[in-house]
């Protein structure tokens, strides 16, 4: 019996074989991804659904703005500026929770999906490799998602803007203190920041969830939750502590204190972040838990491209 | 170059032996039917030709191996090994952009002119497509495709008869040109009969028969023999005898023809009607053994 290793090589019948045509890997990548939003409509949906519903409520709550407006000069410069600026940050934080929930889930699916239905024969009879539908794949979280959640993010504050402008001038107002608490070019930049480390922070999770949904055979939500919790009882009984949960929270939310430079009230709030000092992108960068995350998240990529040139229908 | 060619394959799930030696050589340009029963292995040997699973032996696909080099293969290879994967959410439009987009040898203007003789409308989604639709998208996508190795498994499962008669008239007058090569696996083995330059038998795991039409054609010959020559035809020893109608047919390997047409209507028999021969054989030995 032969193994593939004692074939004699036969470069000869190689050498004939003409170089086959190849679409540009970006030409890949593009339609990879754009198949992934065919399929996944939630991608998109649900970000857009979530940040309408909050835009229809704050512009309702607009109404209330000349009121607070009135109010303003009564409070400390502090007070005044969260008073303000706290009805813009709403949007981009639901939005923010919404896509990184929508990327959990279509993560958990992305690659068991495939085999469930057995439509992954359909994808292996054409010329995508199994590392261009990973990393097509893994972008949805990475770099789709992140864009979809910013622009949604700067239109609803452009909407509320305009919107409270409209409210204020009709009651006779000047929208004037309104545009002096806004910090219209720090506000964009410190959410793509924002948007930024918290994507990379959690690149790790997505690997994860990635590999676990091409390799379970079924409910890969169990899969993927499983260990962390069994580990973490686990340590819990044995050593009575709880270093492996708490890792799992600084893995969650840790980019809150790596990349900015801001601490958490008493009651575990975090104040609203609209200003360049209140970055700290080289906390961040030399913080070893990125780059940990960042090499982990390579590996489970890695090992999810190689499970599923193993992976069969299911 | 041999399109394939395959050295002591065997592939195993467990204790069960899927592919138990197989050798087979498919010249290029030659049209090759897999014939079997449920279980044979069939598409276990199409997938290991396909790089989808991995195998123990010697295989070569195109030149190349399938399971180390599939990205490179795949480019060249056009395959349907199960009517049920497309994806049921796609649009068969959506199908069109994608294949275009991803894939250097789909050539777009003929599935849109295969799908012209259907009924699919462009904006349908394939979950709202009935069966027979579905087959006939997959194929006018596959056969949209120029490669070198045409891999089908079953593709006309579901299909109405009129409908897989012009899928196979099709195939020969569309899709095959001589330097193609396509293989092919049916239950309808009568349907390809025509379609086919060669085929083989696969049995639990291992190739019973294998043959080019021409030689099957000259080397097999069915007798319809009349009654009173019923004695003297079997002393010719044929390899199997069925009754019809009261009279019985005998199939010969490798008899004198002159001979044989003195006996009753000679004829070539169906590839159907050998495999039942050659399967009904194996099993006599089987339980004689």
């Amino acid at each position: 019996m032969n193994t593939p290793s004692n074939v004699p090589p036969a470069p000869p019948l190689e050498s004939r074989v003409a170089a086959p045509p190849i679409k540009a890997a970006n030409d890949l990548m593009y339609w990879s991804i754009r198949r992934e939003l065919w399929e996944n409509r939630s991608i998109t949906i649900a970000p857009l659904a979530v940040a309408a519903f909050a835009l229809f409520i704050l512009l309702m709550t607009a109404f209330g703005l000349p009121h607070k407006m009135r109010n303003l000069p009564t409070l400390d410069a502090a007070k005044r500026h969260a008073a303000v600026v706290s009805h813009f940050s709403v949007a981009p934080t639901v939005i923010m929770v919404t896509t990184i929930l929508v990327g959990i889930f279509y993560s958990l699916d992305a690659l068991y999906g495939e085999r469930r239905d057995r439509s992954i024969l359909f994808w292996k009879s054409l010329p995508v490799s199994d590392l261009t539908t990973v990393l097509s794949k893994a972008a949805i979280p990475l770099v789709v998602l992140p864009l979809i959640g910013f622009a949604l993010s700067v239109a609803t504050q452009l909407i509320l803007l305009l919107w409270s402008m409209v409210v204020l001038m009709g009651s006779g107002m000047s929208p004037a203190p309104l545009w002096a608490e806004l910090r219209l070019l720090e506000m964009p930049v410190t959410e793509v920041y924002g948007i930024g480390v918290f994507t990379l922070w959690h690149a790790p999770m997505y690997g994860w969830l990635l590999l676990v949904s091409a390799w379970a055979k079924r409910t890969p939500i169990l899969w993927a939750v499983l260990p962390i919790v069994v580990i973490s009882v686990v340590e819990r009984v044995t050593f009575q502590t709880s270093y492996f949960g708490s890792l799992m929270m600084y893995r969650f939310m840790g980019a809150m204190t790596a990349a900015f430079n801001v601490k958490a009230t008493a009651k575990g709030h975090y104040e609203i972040i609209d200003r360049f000092d209140q970055l700290n992108p080289l906390k961040f960068l030399g913080t070893p838990g990125l780059w940990l995350g960042l090499l982990l998240a390579a590996a489970f990529l890695a090992a999810a491209v190689r499970l599923r040139r193993y992976r069969e229908p299911i | 170059m041999p399109a394939v060619e395959a050295r002591g394959l065997r592939k195993t799930f467990g204790k069960t032996v899927a592919l138990d030696g197989v050798d087979l050589r498919v010249e290029e340009g030659r049209i090759l039917g897999i014939v079997g029963p449920n279980g044979a292995g069939k598409s276990t040997a199409l997938h290991a030709i396909l790089g989808l699973t991995q195998y123990q032996g010697e295989l070569r696909v195109l030149g190349r191996n399938p399971w180390t080099d599939r990205d490179q293969l795949v480019r060249d290879v056009a395959f349907i090994t199960d009517v049920a994967v497309m994806p049921r959410w796609i649009r068969v439009s959506q199908a069109l952009d994608y294949l275009a987009g991803v894939h250097p040898r789909f050539d777009r203007a003929k599935a849109e002119g295969f799908l012209a003789k259907t009924d699919i409308r462009r904006a349908s989604r394939v979950r709202e497509l009935s069966k027979g639709m579905v087959t006939q998208l997959h194929l006018a996508l596959v056969m949209s495709v120029d490669a070198k190795l045409l891999v089908l498994d079953e593709p006309t499962l579901g299909l109405d008869i009129l409908f897989r008669k012009r899928f196979y008239d099709s195939l020969l007058n569309d899709y095959f040109d001589h330097t193609r090569t396509i293989v092919v696996t049916t239950h309808q083995i009568d349907e390809i009969q025509d379609v086919l330059t060669d085929f083989v038998f696969l049995n639990r795991g291992r190739i019973v028969l294998e043959s080019s039409m021409e030689a099957f054609e000259s080397r097999y010959v069915e007798v319809m023999v009349n009654p009173e020559h019923l004695a003297a035809a079997r002393a010719l020893r044929p390899i199997h005898e069925r009754p019809v109608f009261g009279r019985s047919i005998l199939l010969f390997d490798q008899a004198d023809r002159q001979q044989l047409a003195a006996l009753g209507d000679a004829r070539t028999p169906s590839i159907a009607d050998l495999f039942v021969a050659v399967m009904e054989a194996a099993e006599a030995r089987g339980a004689a053994a």
